[in-house]
């Protein structure tokens, strides 16, 4: 217990290593920034954190709108070549296109607030249920993916601390580097070719085969996962099937994060193994491997995965890479899809709830670091 | 370096000041660091060759599908006359390759350029009148860093280009969608330190001189805020050349007519994989991570190299024979992205 106190308390604010710290930090946008008054309560803090979310929503819902309009409406970009001039204005005027565009900006204002993201031109769905159905497929995938990056980065974060500096460190930070420059989908395309196709080991795209989708239909009231259905259903075929196409996807995107990953948990590992509870440990006789896995690493994971919480906005384009990889039927792949189809409500309705969802994270991430650590309420 | 000391007869030889911190950045390096920053060198050295002489490297254009009235044929395997093959549509890939070197460097360069005149003039401005301005700027580009930087890329790919476009259209809204992505970064590093300046006694006499505003922004703090540039633009290149590639990928890039682009050449593999070709991907895909890993590499280096919170740190742990040879703001860089 102590061990845990002793980090993630105020400690020593000027050992930088923790949480997002400053140096080219600066490019990232530290919570703290926007209130800058010191000596604030919590309570204030997270009240002022929340109200920011209104003008950030309202700020990227205005700015996607009127970037959208510049072009022209949604309606001639769709069916442009294929209608008359006439019934092209008839289908506008129906559709209130033909309004001033401070009126339809208003009312596009209201149709968000009452939850209405507007209906796509090429199949007719609310942009809400695309994202009911799609979202779930996405959240899937990038959950798989969180675990590969935990699984790559802690371990390996591990090793690279107690080897600073010597030639593992060394290797794991080229690797880290190559995480980085390595696009998802070209990563993607490397592990299909490999696995799938030199190898046939893994199928080489969706969420499951023709087949499992045929027994999942049994199911009654389905959850958004796949997994978990298939564990209700208890077949040991159909789990297999459900995994097997999860893991090339999420190593992908997986991999995306557990370079950064890696090297969070390194340096934060390195910053918790200097703390003076550890010396004492090691002064009692404690091993070394057993003073990173038990002592060091739990205060090292806090400031990590609050950093990691800021990189969803990343995550999220990764993901739309990823799912166009592998066809993974999610919000990406639908997003691919309706941009090719030039179908421009259902691109910017997508995109405005993901920078909701975005939104959200965010002051989610900001209030679990609030709370983990004092020093960021400031 | 020699150091961001404010004096007004070194600072003027600005277009030094790009190139001096690289190379003394190298002199300054050692082992392991010295070998990513020459590594990092020498691959965005090829990257920048091969795209000034991209005519002379390449043995066709990008959208040759035929020689001396021989068709080159699809998807065939590398060949002596085709050493990286061809692909689906019958382009030569070892041409698309090498002049996809042109189009991203013309990229990065146009992107970063404009975000950096923007950002930079943005942030002076934001940070040294400060008010209402600078408050709104500051919500607006928080707001837009939030934002997933594909999907901006996206939606500003649609607004400039209708998401076609010729060769300069289309690196043109490439390199537009990414501006806007980065100005956030320029405006609030160039704020920050505008603010810090704001207060130093140079500008205060500056002021007292009656020099006017202008000259109080660009010839006094411009000059001394630009310590960071050079670092956020290797970052930022690095990211554009993948952000580019992504755009591409999503088939919102430049047409492969117009021009060569190998995010284009990765999504049009993406069949060919299933049917286990793997030039058509693996080319490109190489391409990009070299790139890619260049410029971070160069990035990476000088970021460790030059803050001045690890020298200090390096220095006084010297002293307990301890050697962190820093990697955190490395952690920081990459956390950026």
């Amino acid at each position: 217990m102590s061990e845990i106190n002793s980090a993630g308390g105020p400690g020593s604010p000027q050992n930088g290593v923790l949480t997002t710290g400053p140096g080219v930090g600066q490019l990232v946008p530290p919570p703290s920034t926007r209130s800058r008054r010191r000596g604030n309560g919590l309570y204030r803090y997270l009240l002022v954190r929340f109200l920011l979310i209104f003008p950030t929503i309202f700020i990227l819902v205005t700015t996607v709108f009127f970037l959208m309009r510049i072009t022209g409406d949604p309606i001639t970009a769709a069916l442009g070549g294929r209608l008359t001039p006439d019934q092209l204005a008839e289908r506008r005027h129906a559709a209130g296109y033909d309004r001033p565009i401070i009126v339809q900006y208003l009312n596009y204002l209201g149709n968000i607030a009452r939850g209405d993201f507007g209906t796509t031109y090429s199949d007719n769905q609310a942009v809400t249920k695309i994202l009911t159905s799609y979202g779930s497929a996405t959240l899937e995938l990038v959950l798989y993916s969180l675990v590969i990056t935990f699984l790559i980065g802690i371990p390996l974060g591990r090793l690279a601390a107690r080897n600073r500096d010597r030639w593992p460190d060394a290797v794991l930070r080229v690797f880290a580097i190559l995480a980085y420059a390595t696009p998802v989908f070209f990563l993607g395309l490397l592990l299909k070719l490999v696995f799938s196709v030199k190898l046939g080991w893994l199928p080489v795209s969706g969420r499951i085969s023709a087949s499992g989708e045929v027994q999942m239909q049994q199911i009654l009231n389905p959850t958004p996962f796949y997994l978990l259905d298939a564990i209700r259903l208890g077949s040991p075929a159909l789990i297999g099937d459900v995994l097997s196409h999860a893991i090339l996807p999420a190593l992908a995107l997986g991999m995306l994060n557990g370079g950064v990953f890696l090297r969070l948990m390194r340096t934060n590992l390195i910053g918790t193994l200097d703390r003076q509870y550890i010396e004492s440990a090691r002064s009692r006789g404690v091993s070394e491997s057993r003073l990173v896995t038990k002592h060091a690493t739990k205060p090292a994971l806090i400031p990590v995965i609050t950093v990691m919480g800021m990189q969803i906005a990343l995550m999220l384009g990764g993901a739309v890479l990823t799912e166009t990889t592998f066809e993974w039927k999610g919000l990406g792949f639908m997003l691919a899809q309706y941009m090719t189809s030039r179908d421009y409500v259902a691109v910017q309705g997508i995109v405005m709830m993901l920078a909701v969802i975005v939104a959200l994270a965010n002051f989610v991430v900001d209030v679990i670091a609030a709370l983990i650590d004092p020093r960021v309420r400031y | 370096m020699s150091q961001p000391v404010p004096l007004g007869v070194e600072s003027r030889r600005e277009p030094w000041y790009l190139r001096l911190p690289v190379i003394a950045d190298v002199r300054r390096s050692v082992g392991l660091q010295r070998g990513m920053l020459v590594t990092g060198l020498v691959l965005t050295s090829i990257l920048v060759l091969v795209a000034i002489f991209a005519p002379l490297l390449a043995p066709y254009t990008w959208a040759q599908t035929s020689a001396d009235g021989v068709s080159f044929g699809t998807q065939q395997p590398p060949s002596a006359k085709h050493p990286f093959g061809t692909t689906v549509s019958g382009f030569d890939v070892a041409s698309r390759v090498i002049w996809g070197a042109r189009t991203a460097v013309l990229v990065i360069l146009a992107a970063v350029v404009m975000s950096i005149v923007l950002g930079v003039l943005l942030g002076l401005v934001s940070g040294y009148l400060g008010g209402w301005l600078d408050r709104i700027l500051t919500m607006i580009t928080d707001a837009i860093y939030a934002f997933p930087s594909l999907l901006l890329a996206i939606v500003m790919s649609i607004v400039i280009s209708g998401g076609q476009s010729s060769a300069f259209g289309g690196i043109m809204s490439a390199a537009i969608s990414i501006t806007v992505v980065y100005v956030p970064q320029y405006f609030r590093v160039i704020r920050a330190e505008t603010i810090r300046l704001k207060a130093e006694p140079f500008v205060e006499a500056a002021k007292v001189t009656g020099a006017p505003v202008r000259r109080i922004l660009f010839g006094h703090i411009f000059r001394n805020s630009t310590r960071t540039l050079p670092l956020i633009f290797t970052l930022n290149a690095s990211d554009a050349v993948l952000t580019l590639a992504g755009l591409g990928f999503m088939g919102f890039g430049i047409e492969p007519t117009s021009a060569s682009e190998w995010g284009y050449d990765l999504n049009r593999a993406m069949a060919d994989v299933s049917s286990g070709l793997w030039w058509t991907s693996i080319f490109p895909g190489v391409a990009i991570v070299l790139s890619v890993l260049g410029i971070t590499l160069v990035g990476e280096s000088m970021n460790d190299l030059n803050d001045p919170r690890l020298r200090r740190r390096r220095a006084s742990k010297k002293a307990t024979s301890a050697d962190t040879r820093g990697d955190e703001p490395t952690a920081d860089a990459q956390e950026v992205r």
